[in-house]
C-alpha cells in the first residue's frame, strides 16, 4: 500500500463502510440490528392483526393469506433471532465494549472484524432478496423442519427455502469469525493488570456466549449443508423412504438452537450485572459465583437440546434424562438472578432508566424462567407442546433478553456511544409503555395456549377443533396491546435520534462508573486510550466511604487513592 | 490498510500465548465442531443401516491409501516449513510452503480421477444415503484442502521476503488439522465393510 492512502483522510464511504475500527463496526451491527428489528417487528404486527382480526385487511399489509401468514411468522422468528438478538447483543455490545472495557485500542484483528460484519450484511441480504423472488420468502418456521423444508412442494416456497438456509448458514460464519476475535482479544489483548476475576461480566459474557455459539454451531452448520443438498441435488439426508431420518435435522437443529437461548442470553445478563452495580452503587454480590454460575449454564446447556423433542418420538427414557437435565439448568440461572438480587440488597438505588430496564430484565425473565420448568417437564410438555404456552413462554425469555436488556444496555451506553444524555422522562414514559404491553400481550396467551390454541394457525375459525370462538377476545386483547406497544417504540426511536443533537452533553462520565470505558472522551476517539491504562483492581469498586466520590476505577493506581 | 498499521491489541499476550497461534487454535476448534457433527451424523446412520456396506465397497481403497500417504507427506513438508521459519530462513520456509500446495494437488487430483470414475460408475451424491454422506464429507474436506493451498500461496508469497514468518507455522497447524480429518474419513468411507 502507498503511503499516500494512509494519510489521506477517509472518505465517507470508505469509514461508514469498510472502517476496522471496533467503534464503527459495532455502530454497523447496532443501526443494521435495529433496523431489522422495525421489520421483525412490522411482520409481528401484520400477523397479529389476522389473529386478533380474522380475515380483515391489515393497514399497510393488505389480506393475510395463509402462505403470507406462514412466511410472516418464519420471517419473524429467523430475523427477531438471528438478525436482531445476534448483531445487537453480541455483535454491536461485543464490539463496542470488549476493547474499550479491557483497555486496548482495537480488536486483535481488526480486519477480520470487518469481514465478519461485510458477511452479515450479506446475509441481511441474501435474506430480504428471498421477499423478491418465486413464491415469496421461507414459510417453514424459524425451525425448519423436514420434509416441509426439504420439500419445495410442502413448503411451497423452494427458492425462498435456499436462500433462507444460504442467509443463516452465511450468519453463523459471521458470527464465528466475529466470537473468535473477540475471544482473542479478551484472552491475549487486555490491559496490564487485568486478571482474570478483574474482567467486567459483560464482556466475560459475551465470550462465554461466543464459545457456546462457536461450539453449538458447527453441527447446524454441516445440517445445513445436508438440507441445502436435500432441497437442491435430490439427496435423502432427511427423507425416511431413502435411508434418512427426519429426527436428524431436529437432534442437530437443536443441538445448536437451545445453547442459542444461552447465547442471546448471557450478554444480557452481563449488560444487568454492568447496569444494576452502577445504580445500586454496590459491588455485584457474588462476582466469581456468578461466574461459576455461568460456567454452569455453559456446560448444561449442551445437555438439554432434547426437550424440544419430547413429542417427535424419542425413546422414553431419554426424555426423562433430558427433563431432568433441563430443570437442572434452571439452578445456576436463578442463582444468578438471586446474587443480583443481593446486589441490590442495601444498595443505594437509583431509578435511572437504564436501571429501569435491568430491573424490568430481572423481573420478566423470571416468569419466562418458571414457565420454562412447565415445558422442560416431559409430562406437561406432552400437553404444552406447539401451544400458544410455548409462545408466550419463550417471548418471556427473549423479549427481556432481546428488547429489555438491550434497552438498558442502549440507554447505559449512549452517553458513550455518543456523547449526549438521552431524555430522561421520554426514557421513562418508553419504559412503562414498552413493558406494560408487553405484559398484555403474553399474559393471554398463556391462557389461551393452556386452552389449546396451536400455534401456526393462521386462522383459529378455518378449523372446527381450535375454533374456540370464546377465546377469541383474548386473541384480540394480546393483538391490541403489542399495537400499543410498538406504538411506544417511536417514542424511543424520536428519543435515540433527537438526543443526538439536543441532548445535553455528557462527559465522560454520567453514570460514575468504575470500569475502563468511562475513563476516556465520549465518544471514545480513534484508538480509544490516549495513553493505555494499566488496572488496579476489579470492576465494581463502588459505594466505598471515605473517598470524595463513592467509587474508584480500575485504572487508578492505589496510592493515588490513599489520603 | 497496511501490515505496519496493527493495533496494540494484536501484539500484546496476555496468555502467552502469540495471538495469531491462539486464533489458529480457535478456528481449528469452531471447525472440529462442523467436522464433528457430520462425522458423528455419518457413524450413526452407517450403524443403523448395515445395507450400507455394500455401497462403500465400491470405494477404491488404493486411491484413498495413496492420497492418505501424499497427504502426510505434505504435512511433513509444512512441519519444514516451520523449522525453516523458526530459523528465519523465509525463502526456505516458501518453498517447503509450495511442496505442500504441490501434495495438496496431487491429492485434490487423485480424488477428481476417483470421482470421476465413481460417477461414470453411476454413483452421484443423490444415489443413496452412503453416496450421500461420501461426497458431501470428502467434498467438504476438499473445500478445505483447497482453501489451505490458497492461503498456503500467500504465507509463501509473504515468507519469500521474509515477512510474516509467525503464519508459516500457524498455516501449517491448519494444514495438520486438514490431515487428521482425513486420517477419520479414509478408515470410515473406504476401510470400514
Amino acid at each position: 500500500m502507498s503511503t499516500e492512502v494512509q494519510h489521506a483522510e477517509p472518505g465517507i464511504f470508505h469509514k461508514y463502510f469498510f472502517s476496522t475500527d471496533h467503534k464503527m463496526i459495532a455502530m454497523q451491527y447496532l443501526f443494521t440490528g435495529m433496523a431489522m428489528a422495525l421489520l421483525g417487528g412490522f411482520f409481528a404486527y401484520a400477523f397479529r392483526m389476522q389473529l386478533g382480526f380474522p380475515n380483515q385487511h391489515v393497514p399497510g399489509y393488505g389480506i393475510v393469506t395463509p402462505a403470507k401468514y406462514n412466511a410472516l411468522v418464519t420471517m419473524h422468528g429467523s430475523v427477531m433471532i438471528f438478525w436482531v438478538a445476534m448483531p445487537v447483543l453480541i455483535a454491536a455490545f461485543g464490539n463496542f465494549l470488549i476493547p474499550l472495557m479491557v483497555g486496548c485500542d482495537d480488536m486483535a484483528f481488526p480486519r477480520i472484524n470487518r469481514l465478519s460484519y461485510q458477511i452479515f450484511l450479506l446475509s441481511a441480504l441474501v435474506l430480504l432478496s428471498s421477499f423478491l423472488v418465486k413464491g415469496g420468502p421461507f414459510g417453514g418456521a424459524w425451525t425448519a423442519y423436514p420434509p416441509l423444508s426439504a420439500v419445495g412442494a410442502y413448503n411451497l416456497t423452494p427458492i425462498g427455502a435456499t436462500l433462507w438456509l444460504l442467509a443463516v448458514a452465511l450468519e453463523f460464519v459471521a458470527f464465528l469469525l466475529g466470537g473468535i476475535n473477540f475471544t482473542v482479544t479478551t484472552m491475549n489483548s487486555r490491559a496490564p493488570g487485568m486478571k482474570m476475576y478483574d474482567i467486567p461480566l459483560v464482556v466475560w459474557m459475551i465470550v462465554l456466549a461466543s464459545i457456546i455459539f462457536m461450539c453449538s454451531a458447527g453441527p447446524l452448520i454441516a445440517g445445513a449443508v445436508m438440507l441445502l443438498f436435500d432441497q437442491t441435488m435430490s439427496t435423502g439426508f432427511f427423507d425416511p423412504t431413502r435411508g434418512g431420518d427426519p429426527l436428524l435435522w431436529q437432534h442437530l437443529f437443536w443441538f445448536f438452537g437451545h445453547p442459542e437461548v444461552y447465547v442471546v442470553l448471557l450478554p444480557a445478563m452481563g449488560i444487568v450485572a454492568e447496569v444494576v452495580a452502577v445504580f445500586a452503587r454496590k459491588k455485584i454480590f457474588g462476582y466469581k459465583t456468578v461466574l461459576y454460575t455461568t460456567w454452569a449454564v455453559g456446560f448444561l446447556s449442551f445437555v438439554v437440546w432434547a426437550h424440544h423433542q419430547f413429542v417427535a418420538g424419542i425413546d422414553p427414557r431419554m426424555a426423562n434424562i433430558f427433563s431432568i437435565t433441563t430443570l437442572l439448568i434452571s439452578v445456576p440461572i436463578t442463582e444468578m438472578i438471586f446474587l443480583y438480587i443481593a446486589t441490590l440488597y442495601g444498595g443505594s438505588i437509583h431509578l435511572d432508566t437504564p436501571m429501569l430496564w435491568a430491573l424490568g430484565f430481572i423481573a420478566e425473565f423470571m416468569i419466562g424462567g418458571v414457565t420454562g420448568i412447565f415445558l422442560g417437564s416431559s409430562g406437561t410438555d406432552i400437553y404444552l407442546h406447539d401451544t400458544y404456552f410455548v409462545i408466550a413462554h419463550f417471548h418471556y425469555t427473549f423479549v427481556p433478553i432481546a428488547i429489555i436488556a438491550v434497552y438498558a444496555g442502549i440507554t447505559f451506553w449512549y452517553p458513550k456511544m455518543f456523547g449526549r444524555m438521552l431524555n430522561e422522562t421520554l426514557g421513562k414514559i418508553h419504559f412503562w409503555g414498552t413493558v406494560i404491553p408487553f405484559n398484555v400481550i403474553f399474559i393471554p396467551l398463556f391462557i389461551t395456549g393452556t386452552a389449546g390454541d396451536q400455534r401456526r394457525v393462521y386462522s383459529y375459525a378455518q378449523f372446527a377443533e381450535q375454533s374456540r370462538p370464546a377465546l377469541q377476545h383474548l386473541r384480540t386483547t394480546s393483538t391490541i396491546a403489542l399495537l400499543v406497544m410498538l406504538a411506544f417504540q417511536f417514542v424511543f426511536l424520536f428519543n435515540f435520534f433527537w438526543s443526538l443533537r439536543n441532548g445535553p452533553s455528557a462527559g465522560p462520565n454520567p453514570w460514575r462508573s468504575a470500569t475502563l470505558e468511562w475513563t476516556v472522551p465520549s465518544p471514545p476517539p480513534h484508538g480509544n486510550f490516549a495513553e493505555l491504562p494499566t488496572v488496579y483492581r476489579g470492576p465494581y469498586e463502588y459505594g466505598l466511604p471515605g473517598l470524595a466520590d463513592d467509587f474508584l476505577p480500575q485504572s487508578v493506581p492505589d496510592q493515588a487513592v490513599g489520603d | 490498510m497496511s501490515a505496519s498499521a496493527k493495533p496494540i491489541a494484536n501484539t500484546r499476550s496476555g496468555t502467552g500465548i502469540p495471538t495469531v497461534r491462539l486464533i489458529t487454535w480457535w478456528v481449528i476448534a469452531s471447525e472440529i465442531v462442523i467436522f464433528g457433527g457430520l462425522l458423528a451424523t455419518y457413524v450413526m446412520h452407517r450403524l443403523g443401516h448395515p445395507e450400507w456396506t455394500e455401497a462403500a465397497s465400491h470405494t477404491n481403497t488404493w486411491a484413498g491409501a495413496f492420497n492418505t500417504f501424499v497427504l502426510l507427506t505434505s504435512s511433513l513438508c509444512a512441519v519444514l516449513a516451520h523449522q525453516a521459519a523458526d530459523a528465519h530462513d523465509g525463502p526456505k520456509a516458501a518453498k517447503m510452503l509450495r511442496l505442500t500446495v504441490l501434495g495438496g494437488l496431487i491429492f485434490l487430483t487423485v480424488k477428481g480421477f476417483e470421482w470421476t470414475a465413481d460417477i461414470h460408475e453411476g454413483f452421484v451424491l443423490s444415489s443413496g444415503g452412503f453416496w450421500s454422506f461420501y461426497y458431501t464429507l470428502a467434498g467438504l474436506h476438499g473445500l478445505h484442502v483447497l482453501a489451505g493451498m490458497i492461503i498456503m500461496l500467500i504465507v509463501a508469497a509473504d515468507a519469500t521476503k521474509n515477512q510474516e514468518l509467525q503464519r508459516v507455522e500457524c498455516i501449517g497447524l491448519y494444514w495438520h488439522f486438514v490431515d487428521i480429518v482425513w486420517i477419520f474419513l479414509f478408515p470410515l468411507l473406504y476401510i470400514a465393510r
